[in-house]
């Protein structure tokens, strides 16, 4: 047990939770304390870099902090047609905020029908004893969004939740609770952002999801902090007989930021797909540690991680999957490609690969690539000089993932974003040029 | 134009060209046949510049200038231009983006303002119609997921763009539909001029119909051991390449 955390615990003296959240949180509290902060030699933690965390004075709960959304982050929302919820360090923003739907809730303002509802699922998702800061955000656990659709239904708009880190050396704990009831659908988009200028804040975030039966879920979760943010997150869902997820993850980098995914196929005929893409730059740090655990039959899971990691950045990816001896029939893939841009830059990608059952099918590979030369010659002899053609294929490697993007919004937003990031011009993605694309088509 | 003299290079420690020689003026379309493995594309490949392809022996003359002392953009941004035997597939970059780069990047060595992308688009849009290409494989990836027949239009189409002075074409009539040898010829004969020169490596006499050849040479072990009219390709496609064997050697 560390000073981190006790005083994590003795922050919450400054929250004023809601009662009837009580009971999970001092259960989570015990928890918290019991067990022994990561170290290298804790399995799951031996890459993640923790010691700056670990020293990083949780002062002030963000709360205390600016409330509203200023001018520069309001420029970094992605103008998608949603249902759109801002929490600014850990507070909600309503004036940036839409009006929401009887699907979409705060916690502090659910029914008594949706208290139950939240006390049903929450913290249940997610398998405690093995994620120490899931169990912090039970502890810390506050107001939170959760999204219910309800049977046979589907949200007419993207649920868009946007959570802002503006203030010092502050903490804030961010919770989404989504349940999909039996053949519903829905978009949700997660998007993480901090000020330029945040400097020893610490962002805990716990996303659970529960797909009913059928139900088809759309999920994406951006992580596009700041520099010096510190952020520790987790999406934990189950998957109930025939649902469907098809996630994205994507992180660009910052002191630290860890995210775990733990996906249960709980029901047969369940499918999952999830990709990532990650590009750690300057002392970055991106962990990513993923957990398929096939329960049962005839489900399918297809996992796709990209990241390039440059100057003195590090990566880490863990890609698990599991399948129970009963879990027969399944279908399971996984690929990690990683690229180095510098000597400096760091990877560790490790997939583990346990399979109980003998009537399965899976595929399971982690690279370190380099640049195809056969493009890079192609390239050239078109008249690119070599580093041109190398930014063009790097783009080119993690552009793949992107072009895959069903909700064409977030596309648009992250393409021209992350081009900008490999210094490429995006002038042929503009408006006026696709006009004059689109224009000729319907000429000719 | 170009003047290859008694060229020898080799891939992998194996000697490939063996004191091949081959003029190429203004204007003049060379048509070059000969049997599998004889060198054709590899005298592209080091005319272009690929890595892996080491010169052992002789000069190429290129407009004046000694090509070997040129990378492989220099080349390209100089006026060669060679259509892939085989083009290679780039996922995730845009055919379009990296049209609009070579067209770029030959422009500013030529002290030329890069276009505007209205105006690449324009010119791209052009392109594409005069092979057949519908617009939408602008918006692909580079090559991705192209059929042989579209990968080669696309070759012909990136000439079409880059307007070079020397265009080496490596059977590019391959895995092509009638159509489509009718699109591809009809784009080089447009594109003929007095000051642009072209090499057509090809195993069919049927493209030569279309693009006729000021010459036709046979490459064979190394070497052209053969040259002739456009007659000699009737006379390859009757006889093969046997009653030549001698010369080869
Ligand atoms: N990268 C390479 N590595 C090893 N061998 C090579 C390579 N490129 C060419 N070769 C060899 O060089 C010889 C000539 O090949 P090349 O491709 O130039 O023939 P070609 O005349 O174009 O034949 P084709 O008509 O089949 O296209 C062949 O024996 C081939 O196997
Ligand atoms: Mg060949």
């Amino acid at each position: 047990m560390s000073d981190f955390q006790h005083q994590a615990i003795r922050l919450t003296a400054q929250q004023q939770p809601l009662t009837w959240l009580e009971s999970l949180r001092n259960k989570a509290t015990d928890a918290w304390l019991a067990q022994p902060w990561p170290t290298r030699k804790t399995e799951h933690w031996k890459y993640t870099p923790m010691q700056g965390l670990q020293k990083t004075l949780l002062h002030v709960w963000g709360t205390a902090a600016n409330q509203i959304l200023d001018k520069a982050l309001q420029d970094e929302l992605i103008p998608v047609d949603a249902t759109r919820l801002v929490f600014v360090n850990g507070v909600f923003d309503a004036k940036h905020s839409s009006r929401l739907p009887e699907t979409v809730v705060r916690f502090s303002q659910a029914d008594a029908e949706q208290q139950a509802l939240i006390e049903k699922y929450l913290g249940n998702i997610v398998e405690g004893e093995h994620h120490l800061f899931a169990t912090l955000n039970n502890a810390w656990v506050d107001d939170g969004v959760l999204i219910h659709v309800p049977r046979s239904q589907r949200l007419d708009k993207p649920v868009y939740i946007v959570n802002v880190v503006t203030a010092v050396a502050a903490v804030s704990n961010q919770r989404v609770l989504i349940v999909l009831d039996e053949n519903s659908q829905a978009e949700i988009i997660e998007h993480y952002l901090s000020s330029a200028d945040v400097q020893n804040g610490f962002a805990n975030s716990l996303t659970e999801i529960h797909l009913g039966d059928n139900a088809n879920l759309q999920h994406y979760r951006l992580n596009m902090e700041e520099e010096h943010a510190q952020h520790i997150g987790a999406v934990h869902v189950d998957l109930q007989r025939n649902a469907r997820l098809r996630g994205f993850a994507l992180a660009l980098g910052s002191s630290l930021m860890r995210v775990d995914y733990q996906l249960n196929h709980r029901g047969q005929g369940a499918e999952l797909d999830l990709q990532g893409i990650y590009l750690p730059r300057n002392q970055q740090v991106v962990d990513y540690h993923t957990n398929i655990c096939h329960w049962v039959p005839h489900c399918t899971s297809n996992e796709v991680f990209r990241g390039i990691v440059s100057d003195s950045a590090q990566a880490i990816f863990n890609g698990r999957i599991y399948i129970h001896q009963d879990a027969q029939k399944t279908l399971a893939e996984l690929s990690n490609k990683n690229m180095l841009t510098s000597n400096k830059a760091e990877v560790n990608t490790k997939p583990e690969l346990e399979i109980y059952a003998d009537d399965v099918k899976c595929a399971h590979g982690a690279t370190i690539s380099q640049l195809n030369t056969g493009a890079r010659y192609y390239l050239q002899s078109r008249g690119l000089s070599r580093a041109e053609a190398d930014v063009m294929l790097s783009f080119g490697f993690i552009n793949e993932l992107l072009e895959q993007i069903a909700q064409p919004a977030v596309h648009d937003y992250l393409q021209p974003r992350l081009a900008k990031l490999f210094g490429r011009d995006n002038s042929l993605n503009e408006v006026n040029v696709l006009a004059e694309l689109a224009d000729d088509k319907t000429i000719g | 134009m170009l003047r290859i003299t008694d060229l020898f290079a080799r891939v992998e420690e194996k000697e490939i060209l063996k004191g091949l020689n081959l003029t190429v003026k203004p204007g003049e379309v060379h048509a070059i046949m000969g049997p599998n493995g004889a060198g054709k594309s590899t005298l592209g490949n080091v005319l272009s510049g690929r890595e892996g392809y080491e010169v052992t022996g002789g000069s190429v003359d290129f407009n004046g200038k000694n090509l070997f002392d040129l990378e492989i953009e220099e080349r390209a941004r100089e006026g060669l231009f060679l259509a892939f035997q085989y083009p290679v597939e780039i996922p995730g970059v845009s055919n379009m983006e990296f049209l609009k780069a070579s067209v770029d990047a030959k422009r500013k060595h030529h002290g030329q303002a890069e276009l505007s992308a209205v105006e690449f688009m324009k010119m791209a849009r052009e392109a594409s119609k005069r092979v057949s290409l519908d617009q939408a494989f602008l918006k692909r990836g580079v090559n991705e997921g192209f059929s042989g027949g579209e990968k080669k239009r696309n070759e012909i189409m990136q000439m079409m763009l880059l307007e070079p002075s020397l265009c080496i074409l490596d059977e590019t009539d391959s895995g092509l539909d009638i159509d489509a040898l009718q699109v591809v010829a009809n784009g080089v004969n447009a594109m003929r001029s007095a000051e642009r020169s072209f090499i057509v490596v090809t195993h069919y006499q049927r493209l030569l119909d279309y693009i006729v050849p000021d010459y036709v040479h046979v490459l064979a072990n190394g070497r052209i051991v053969k040259t002739g009219g456009k007659e000699l390709a009737l006379e390859l496609e009757e006889k093969g390449y046997a009653w030549l064997e001698n010369e080869a050697v």
